[in-house]
């Protein structure tokens, strides 16, 4: 009581402003050797006055049905008091003040850069602000909420994860109402929600049974895996992209979890190499869906992806077809999934790390898992190349040369030497040449590296001067942009997340609004394809394009490879 | 210093008004006197006050004297016996007085009005012609309020000992622990005022650390709902500062309601009375309004329920007019009985079957409704044969109307603005939810069609000449068909646009702006016809009658005013909120307003004769919302504390509360038929309640309509009936349309 008190009364405590700062202000206006008592007035009236108009301000805030103050409320508070506004602030964001200080004195300061006008002149004009539009969905259908991107995904991340981490969770009645009634809708909960409210107390709810789908779930998981792993591309994009969009698949999570682990089991031994390409995908989507809590699932999902990896044979000619492509992919995706889902407790990186090493390490191990090794390893980054990989360059050197230069065995074991060696030299390469002072010697290359030092020295020679052409890319780029970006970005990149790609129409109205229709039939399944990415790439400049970017390429290289594999069958 | 000494000492303030004219006259030749008395007249004003002390008179005497000397040696005989004159006046001892109004006038000239708001400064700007206005915050509202704020204010000003008013609050708090738990609840409502008040006394006579004490330690103990003022009130340390706080004047002008059974109050009464604690007395005689009741003291959430207003809780005679609530008679309409082949909807107008149709609402309107006030008693615009095709295609929608209810909720269409950039600040529907409007804060109004059908506009008056009058299609063809498209922008106001509503005939729509006006716009030109001007401050929302031709408004002002589209200035001024008004609705039979209020109070206010019929107090926040439900008899009102509270309108009562929300409701709507409520809200939701179950419940209960005090039991969990939460838009606006389907809108706030 006593400490909720001490917290209200340093609420309520009237703050003042310092008086350095009426000096410093009173300076700023040519007033030299204001008295110390005309400061404390000055403060404490200046205090007072700007009380006053924050209150005002506020009122414009809730009015404007805005939870951020912004420099035009203040404009229209000073209005109402009949002071001039100030004018300048137009600031859509925070203001950047600048802290200084100095002879013993502190100050917060709005920076005001010099602009050269050249700059302005030259760089081309920002995109034109879109227009206000009007675009219509359905927020709930009789009560229940549709599982479409327009709304949040019906069970958060958070509450999958409270699931799958406390399944006994003592609940009070009531206070479950959201995910209840969102996650199954109206008809099913009332009679529950009754029970709840009748036996009033505290119930131990079992975690929700996620085994029952309904029909609409069933076919459309039915339709989803059949496209993925169906012959045809286009409709496998579609049914991917809905994974790594549709917010309402949490339920049939499990599902497509085993789906995956199972499908790995069989096309691996089966040597199925196109099957594995597809699955790796369904996984890749899964990661990319940001509704989705994992976690739960990664004990099927991470053997499956290190399968592909590290396998000895994921395919049936291994001479001629690319399997190196998918192990690369899969070292991604492992990479990834490290990233994202490693903690203190489950360990995941350093558990994978070691299987990688353990297999690496031993003489017997085939050149695919060889590589599927260094490849998972090398993706998880310069530290983990540094430290495991680096260091036994030299004797994977002489395993190569022995491949390489000595009587020809079988030509599987020498395409697999080549494709480790090019891995070596992709990965190490620029790592090396961030480890290394320039003058690159080809000499101490091959003391330090044996047999792949000369070639290292030469990737190495050709990472610096690629790195040095982009450092002064970056360079002239952070030059030319003096002038302050519109905010345009920030709210575009919103945009696209949330509501498909940029549309020139004013309003689209569900399928079955106008009014003639009292019972709103489903709207129209949102399916924005494959489009959508291309519309973004060509907006090419932030980081989150240049991702999708890469992860779109990757999956065009799958493509090739698919189409050739294809070709041979 | 010398205009300081007007607000010093209390008899001086009263007298201030028949000195005015002397100082009006002499008051610029005086200007160079009132130098001479003080070093800087600029900020002497406010170090002044601080060194003023309580002992005042000696020293005044002696400047007074000083000063008739000082004017005698100029010779300056006229001020001299202006000085003299006042100085005879019956009142104190002469010479303070002369002092002051000599000091007021050198005051004003020497330009130092902005530290001296209220009633000081009000004399001043009229001596000093405009150069107050800069600083002068109070509004209107507060003009008015001048000579009460005089009295008031000169109450405050009864000397008592300021470090003792610590030991009266806390021993009254300590009797108060110590009181029966019945009567404890009831008097604890006494805490808050006084401590508002005796902090004022204490800042009203400079001490100004014997308040900042006395604040921090019992500022901790108010209840959590009064936050908002007390930080108000902790910004206040200085006399000056009260001059010109709206808020506090209003603490002040208007008494602080209570209400308190007849046992709480005499055991109250005898413990001051035996303490001889006379300070506290008097501020409970002058300041508050003690509203006694005979029968048993309420409890503690009975009190809270009601409590949380700006100036307590509405007075029991308040809300004792009668309030005919009913529904006017619809006007008899033949009903086409063709609603199998809906062709015919295209020339509807001429019925090929004269017999009325029986549906619910036709039979509900042939008996007149005994609470329904009678159908002239305010002039309502005649039907027009366009407004009667409309009640025809009203009556037919009606028929397909979903009936819901607890088990049979609605389908919520959301309407998302892209792109906004936070600007939205205002949504309206049509009736038949074929338009949307927006208001912006960028100061435009746009509007869209939401239906396949385009807006157009209506052709130039050259072309129009040139159409054939008497054509059936002449609505059809006075129409630009070159201009269709699906929204249109309106360009006028000079502010964002707070308020925005249609008209029911989809012919004019009208937007209320921070720039002080309403507009009226054209929606067949798309232009502004009329600029309303009166409120000369934001005005916050305005709407249109159900029936047409008036509206409302309602703004910063505290005022709100009743206009007929064809007048300029406003046909009624409701005045006597405290604060802002914040929303305005009309009744459905358009005889009564609601208001609701930043004093946390909604009013009904009576069209007819103007005067405030109910007020409703409970809300803990600002009020952004209200809506009647449709057969008139309920009120439900929204507000910034995310609490939804119902009212009965004939009673006069509380008869519900809806938690859930966790920020400010922006929007509240009953279904058409009244079942269900809907509230949107900044948290991103809209929520769906069983009122009918919320009112049954209460019904079954046998609540004393007579006390008002009823229970109000915490069942809004039973009574929620859905939450839908948007990704991240906020839902400022709600409507049902004819057929029950539930709109929302709001801007995506990325």
């Amino acid at each position: 009581m006593s400490a909720m008190a001490e917290e209200r009364r340093q609420k309520h405590c009237s703050v003042v402003l310092p008086t350095e700062s009426m000096k410093a202000m009173a300076e700023s206006v040519g007033v030299g050797q204001l008295q110390e008592d005309s400061c404390v007035a000055l403060s404490e009236e200046v205090s007072y006055r700007i009380k006053e108009i924050a209150q005002d301000a506020l009122k414009f805030m809730h009015h404007g049905k805005r939870r951020k103050l912004t420099t035009s409320d203040i404009d229209n508070a000073l209005k109402l008091k009949n002071v001039e506004p100030l004018y300048g602030f137009q600031s859509q964001e925070f203001i950047p003040f600048r802290f200084a200080s100095g002879g013993g004195r502190e100050l917060h300061f709005y920076e005001e850069k010099e602009v050269d006008l050249s700059d302005i002149i030259n760089t081309p004009l920002p995109r034109v602000p879109l227009d206000v539009s009007l675009k219509a969905h359905w927020l709930s259908i009789e009560g229940m909420q549709p599982a479409i991107p327009e709304n949040p995904p019906p069970a958060t991340k958070e509450q999958q994860k409270v699931e799958s981490t406390e399944p006994l969770k003592v609940v009070k009645p009531g206070q479950e109402e959201e995910g209840t009634i969102q996650g199954k809708g109206q008809g099913t909960t009332t009679p529950d929600g009754k029970g709840q409210c009748l036996e009033k107390g505290l119930i131990r709810l079992k975690p929700r049974s996620t085994h029952e789908l309904s029909v609409e779930q069933q076919l459309y998981y039915k339709e989803i895996t059949e496209a993925c792993v169906g012959s045809c591309e286009a409709k496998r994009a579609e049914a991917l992209q809905s994974i790594a969009t549709d917010p309402g698949l949490y339920q049939m999570l499990p599902r497509f979890s085993t789906f995956i682990s199972e499908g790995v089991r069989v096309n691996v031994v089966q040597n199925n190499l196109a099957l594995l390409i597809y699955l790796m995908r369904m996984v890749k989507a899964l990661m990319d869906n940001p509704t989705l809590y994992l976690e739960k699932y990664l004990h099927e999902l991470i053997p499956a992806v290190v399968t592909c990896i590290v396998s000895k044979q994921l395919c049936l000619r291994p001479d001629v077809d690319n399997h190196w492509a998918l192990r690369d992919f899969a070292a991604r995706l492992m990479a990834q999934s490290c990233k994202t889902f490693s903690t203190t407790t489950n360990n995941i990186q350093s558990r994978i790390t070691k299987t990688f090493t353990k297999s690496w390490l031993d003489d017997k191990t085939q050149w695919t898992t060889r590589y599927g090794c260094i490849a998972g390893l090398a993706e998880l980054g310069p530290d983990v190349i540094k430290t495991l990989i680096i260091p036994r360059l030299a004797i994977e050197g002489a395993r190569i040369k022995a491949v390489m230069e000595g009587p020809v065995i079988s030509n599987i074991d020498k395409i697999g030497a080549e494709h480790v060696q090019s891995l070596l030299l992709k990965h190490c390469a620029s790592v090396i040449a961030k480890l290394r002072s320039p003058p690159d010697n080809v000499e101490q290359y091959r003391t330090e590296y044996g047999y792949l030092g000369p070639m290292l020295c030469s990737h190495v020679m050709k990472a610096r001067t690629q790195a040095a052409l982009q450092a002064q890319q970056v360079n002239r780029t952070t030059l030319t942009i003096t002038q302050p970006r519109p905010t345009l970005s920030v709210s575009q990149s919103g945009l696209s997340g949330s509501s498909g790609p940029r549309t020139p129409s004013i309003i689209k109205v569900p399928s079955s609004l106008t009014l003639m229709s009292p019972r709103p039939g489903t709207p129209s399944q949102p399916s924005p394809p494959a489009t959508k990415y291309i519309v973004m790439a060509t907006s090419a400049g932030a980081a989150s394009t240049q991702q999708v970017i890469l992860a779109q390429s990757l999956s065009h290289i799958l493509d090739l490879h698919i189409g050739m594999i294809m070709c041979q069958i | 210093m010398a205009a300081v000494q007007g607000g010093m000492s209390d008899a001086d303030i009263e007298t201030d008004i028949k000195t005015e004219p002397s100082t009006d006259g002499f008051g610029n030749n005086n200007a160079n006197d009132g130098r001479v008395l003080s070093a800087s007249p600029g900020s002497g004003s406010s170090t002044g006050s601080n060194k003023q002390t309580a002992a005042v008179t000696p020293e005044d005497q002696q400047t007074l004297l000083a000063v008739l000397q000082f004017l005698k040696k100029n010779k300056l005989i006229e001020s001299v016996e202006i000085l003299r004159r006042e100085a005879g006046l019956p009142e104190n001892s002469l010479d303070p007085k002369a002092t002051e109004s000599a000091g007021a006038g050198s005051g004003g000239a020497a330009g130092i009005v902005d530290l001296e708001g209220g009633d000081v400064s009000s004399l001043l700007s009229r001596v000093t012609g405009s150069s107050s206005a800069g600083a002068q915050a109070p509004t209107k509202a507060v003009a008015e309020d001048q000579p009460d704020v005089r009295v008031v204010l000169s109450a405050y000003s009864q000397q008592g000992d300021p470090t003792l008013y610590e030991v009266y609050y806390s021993d009254l708090k300590k009797f108060i622990e110590t009181v029966l738990d019945c009567h404890r609840a009831e008097l604890s409502q006494v805490f808050y005022p006084l401590f508002v008040h005796m902090y004022l006394e204490l800042v009203y006579n400079n001490h100004e650390s014997e308040a900042k004490a006395f604040f921090e330690k019992f500022s901790g103990d108010q209840e959590c709902y009064y936050e908002e003022d007390l930080r108000v009130l902790s910004g206040l340390t200085k006399k000056e500062h009260m001059r010109g706080n709206e808020t506090l004047l209003d603490f002040r002008t208007s008494k602080f309601v209570l209400r308190i059974s007849r046992d709480s109050y005499q055991l109250l009464k005898r413990h001051l009375q035996e303490r001889q604690n006379n300070q506290i007395w008097n501020i409970i005689q002058e300041h508050l309004y003690i509203d006694i009741f005979d029968g048993m003291p309420r409890s503690k959430s009975q009190i809270d329920a009601m409590s949380g207003s700006l100036a307590g809780e509405a007075k029991r005679e308040a809300n004792k007019t009668k309030v005919y609530y009913g529904l006017l008679k619809e006007p008899e309409i033949e009903l086409p009985l063709d609603d199998e082949d809906e062709e015919a909807e295209n020339e509807e107008g001429k019925p090929k079957k004269k017999k009325p149709k029986k549906d619910s609402m036709g039979s509900k309107s042939k008996k007149q409704d005994p609470n329904a006030p009678s159908q002239n008693r305010i002039p309502l615009p005649e039907l027009k044969d366009s407004d009667k095709l409309d009640k025809i295609m009203y009556m037919k929608e009606a028929t397909k109307r979903i009936r819901l209810g607890s088990d049979n909720l609605p389908s919520v269409c959301f309407y998302t603005f892209l792109n906004a950039y936070q600007g939205l600040t205002a949504v309206d529907f049509t009736d038949d939810s074929s338009l949307i409007a927006g208001g912006f804060a960028d100061s435009t109004v746009r509007v869209w069609s939401v239906t396949p059908k385009k807006l157009r506009k209506v052709k130039s008056a050259a072309d129009l000449n040139l159409i054939d009058k008497e054509s059936d299609d002449v609505l059809e063809r006075i129409m630009d068909e070159k201009t269709a498209s699906e929204s249109k922008i309106m360009y006028g106001h000079s502010g964002p646009v707070y308020g925005i509503s249609f008209s029911p005939d989809r012919n004019y729509l009208l937007s209320s702006s921070e720039d002080g006006t309403v507009r009226l716009w054209s929606l067949l030109t798309f232009t502004c016809l009329v600029a309303y001007k009166g409120h000369n401050y934001p005005v916050w929302d305005t709407q249109f009658s159900p029936y047409g031709y008036y509206f409302v408004s309602g703004g910063h002002d505290r005022v709100a005013r009743l206009w007929a589209t064809d007048h300029y200035q406003p046909l009624r001024i409701f005045s006597g909120h405290l604060a802002d008004i914040t929303c305005t609705r009309f009744h459905p039979n358009s005889n009564y307003v609601a208001t609701g209020s930043s004093d946390r109070t909604i009013r009904v206010w009576d069209v007819l004769s103007g005067n405030c019929v109910r007020i409703f107090t409970g809300h803990k926040g600002p009020i952004h919302s209200l809506a009647f439900s449709p057969n008139g008899k309920f009120l439900a009102s929204g507000a910034t504390d995310g609490r939804v509270l119902l009212w009965d309108i004939g009673h006069g009562l509380m008869m519900g509360e809806l938690k859930g929300h966790t920020d400010t409701i922006y929007s509240l709507r009953f279904s058409r038929d009244g079942e269900i409520l809907a509230s949107g809200s900044m948290d991103n939701t809209v929520r769906l309640w069983d009122v009918m179950k919320a009112f049954d419940d209460l019904e079954t209960d046998d609540f004393t309509a007579a006390t008002g005090h009823i229970h109000l039991q915490d069942n809004s969990q039973e009574l929620l009936l859905g939450t839908y939460t948007t990704k991240s838009t906020p839902v400022i606006h709600l409507h049902f349309t004819r057929r029950n389907l539930l709109l929302a809108a709001g801007a995506f706030n990325p």
